[in-house]
């Protein structure tokens, strides 16, 4: 493979977005040079699969590149509310079968879940998602990006795409997170510091003492969000716990991918976590953080916890522990929306769905839940939700005239209790 | 390539829940009737207003967030005939390339709205006729510009069956 377009370098170090893809396009990368590179793996999701499915025929393809590197995921509108979107997961179900790859249905899960639980991304791949979040596997030291649908039907027929190797925004967090605050609070207050487009087209390292503490699950929450302040990935360096949980999910062989030492950066910024409070981001930005102590008292109606941000089985544990033997406040909806069947099954055999049930929440369907508007709680004029999710775009829930928060599984579980914004660690001893 | 229309003018970060909410792209593939919904959560009357060959002109990060390429589907279903923006966000980005959308990264702030513009891709030039100005923009890379010249990504692998930009 040659490379397409070659930018004079000036260190001589690489980041690990150069090292992956120079790896996967056999060449020599650098930071703005342009490389075609082989895709470790391949997913759509039920929004954008079927424009991809439309777009492989009519670049006249019949056959996927490997049927074992490719799943479709039936989770933003699961099960199907509506004729329209049966049609469309039809369409999903019909093409998988043809073709061989994974199909993942309604039940399975959240598609950036179910990747790296069910094995099929490693350490040192290079992933793309038809799903702007699919930047979560880098926490598990993966070059995983999104795509849109054209891309992914390029990508189901040659098995690569081209790519510009982007600089790196290194964001090193050293300190150590209180108690009650936690990765969502962490990864919330960095993109209120650098903005929604503060990352735009760089990869961000997320790196230092406060990262390496962190549980994948924990890390794997900050990476889906860094395509928030624009990222193009949210890369982690692998470690033991990394190796772990790898090994743990997926029977592939892999070769995690460090950043050497003089690798150059486009930015440098140092944060202490050590006084972190918990964070909210305010309607309709996800960049407009505050503090949760200056949103304090503001009233909700709806609670959401679960997503591809944080419905993992550690954040149903963290939102249990408040919720276990307490009602969620009258006048207050909750709604719990597993992260996978996996988890699901496990947060049942913990009991956390029975502390759940009792508290008052509507437990859903393991998917996206509530979170793109679909179905699953569309909220109603002028109410406000606070949610665990990733977005809080004007509408994003169904409705422009409501107003979402977000938050930690914490701070949503402490609300909902209350009946308005309310700092968790009022109830963690 | 030269495009002449008006301006409609935007603000920073608009997102593609805005260009196309996902209460509605999740429904079907029929873009004709996505298009009418277009920018519909900022000013619901977008859709009726535009005239054929218009142009959306916006402020930093234009295409923020999801990557669904019912975004730039729908602005070219909308008969909007380019996109002007500070910068864009680079799913939103590839999207509008791949799908035959021309973007056009230069100062926007030199335009307002309802001014007619006058668009020469090959040349990289805006003029704003309306001020009677000359705005730069930023040239597209190479691999961008030799895919939206051929009509999009779908008609590159029909020509070639792969990636090839040799």
């Amino acid at each position: 493979m040659k490379i397409i377009s070659k930018e004079e370098g000036t260190g001589l170090g690489k980041t690990i977005a150069e090292k992956i893809l120079s790896l996967k396009s056999g060449v020599d990368a650098k930071a703005n040079d342009i490389v075609v590179a082989d895709l470790d793996f391949v997913m759509g999701q039920d929004g954008t699969s079927p424009l991809a499915i439309q777009a492989f025929q009519e670049m006249e393809a019949t056959k996927v590149f490997d049927p074992a590197k490719i799943a479709m995921v039936i989770d933003h509108s699961s099960p199907s509310p509506l004729q329209g979107v049966s049609e469309l997961h039809y369409q999903m179900r019909q093409f998988a079968s043809q073709q061989g790859i994974f199909l993942y249905d309604i039940g399975e899960g959240v598609c950036h879940q179910l990747m790296p639980e069910k094995g099929h991304v490693v350490s040192g791949d290079l992933v793309i998602g038809a799903d702007s979040h699919t930047c979560t596997y880098g926490a598990i030291n993966a070059f995983s990006t999104g795509v849109g649908s054209t891309d992914l039907a390029a990508g189901l027929i040659s098995g690569k795409l081209w790519f510009k190797v982007p600089e790196t925004f290194k964001f090193i967090v050293n300190g150590t997170l209180p108690p009650g605050v936690y990765s969502k609070d962490l990864i919330l207050y960095l993109i209120g510091d650098v903005t929604a487009d503060g990352a735009t087209y760089m990869a961000a390292e997320y790196v230092g003492p406060a990262i390496d503490a962190l549980s994948i699950e924990a890390r794997f929450t900050i990476s889906n969000m860094a395509i928030e302040m624009g990222a193009k990935v949210g890369l982690m360096e692998a470690d033991d716990k990394t190796r772990e949980w790898v090994e743990n999910q997926s029977g592939r062989p892999f070769a995690p991918v460090t950043a050497d030492s003089d690798a150059v950066y486009a930015r440098i910024k140092e944060y202490d976590v050590s006084n972190l409070e918990p964070q909210v981001a305010k309607p309709h930005t996800v960049d407009n953080v505050s503090p949760v102590s200056e949103v304090t008292g503001i009233p909700i109606q709806q609670g959401v916890i679960g997503t591809c941000t944080n419905g993992r089985i550690e954040d149903l544990r963290i939102a249990a522990s408040i919720l276990k033997g307490r009602k969620v406040c009258p006048g207050v909806r909750l709604i719990v929306a597993p992260a996978s069947r996996q988890v699901m099954l496990q947060a049942i055999r913990e009991g956390l769905l029975e502390t759940f049930v009792e508290s008052g929440a509507a437990v859903v369907t393991p998917g996206c839940g509530p979170c793109v508007g679909t179905h699953n709680g569309v909220p109603s004029d002028g109410e406000n939700v606070i949610s665990t999710a990733n977005r809080n775009f004007k509408g994003r829930m169904g409705n422009n005239k409501a107003f979402i928060y977000l938050a930690s599984p914490a701070t949503v579980a402490a609300s909902v209790l209350t009946g308005s914004i309310t700092d968790p660690r009022e109830f963690i001893k | 390539m030269s495009l002449r229309g008006y301006s409609h003018k935007f603000g920073d970060d608009v997102n593609t829940d805005y260009i196309i909410s996902g209460r509605h792209k999740f429904k079907t593939l029929d873009m004709k009737e996505l298009a009418k919904h277009v920018m519909e959560d900022l000013d619901p009357d977008f859709y009726s207003k535009v005239a054929s060959g218009d142009f959306i002109v916006a402020g930093r990060n234009f295409g923020c967030g999801s990557s669904r390429e019912q975004a730039p589907l729908a602005i070219i279903n909308a008969d909007i005939s380019a996109v002007l923006a500070k910068s864009f966000a680079r799913i939103f980005y590839r999207n509008c390339i791949n799908t035959g959308l021309p973007l056009v990264e230069c100062n926007t702030d030199l335009i307002d709205a309802g001014d007619e513009l006058d668009i020469d891709l090959e040349a990289g030039v805006v003029r704003n006729l309306t001020k009677n100005i000359d705005i730069p923009t930023t040239p597209l890379p190479a691999v961008m510009l030799k895919i939206l010249s051929e009509g999009g990504l779908v008609e590159h692998f029909r020509k070639y069956g792969t990636f090839n930009f040799d």
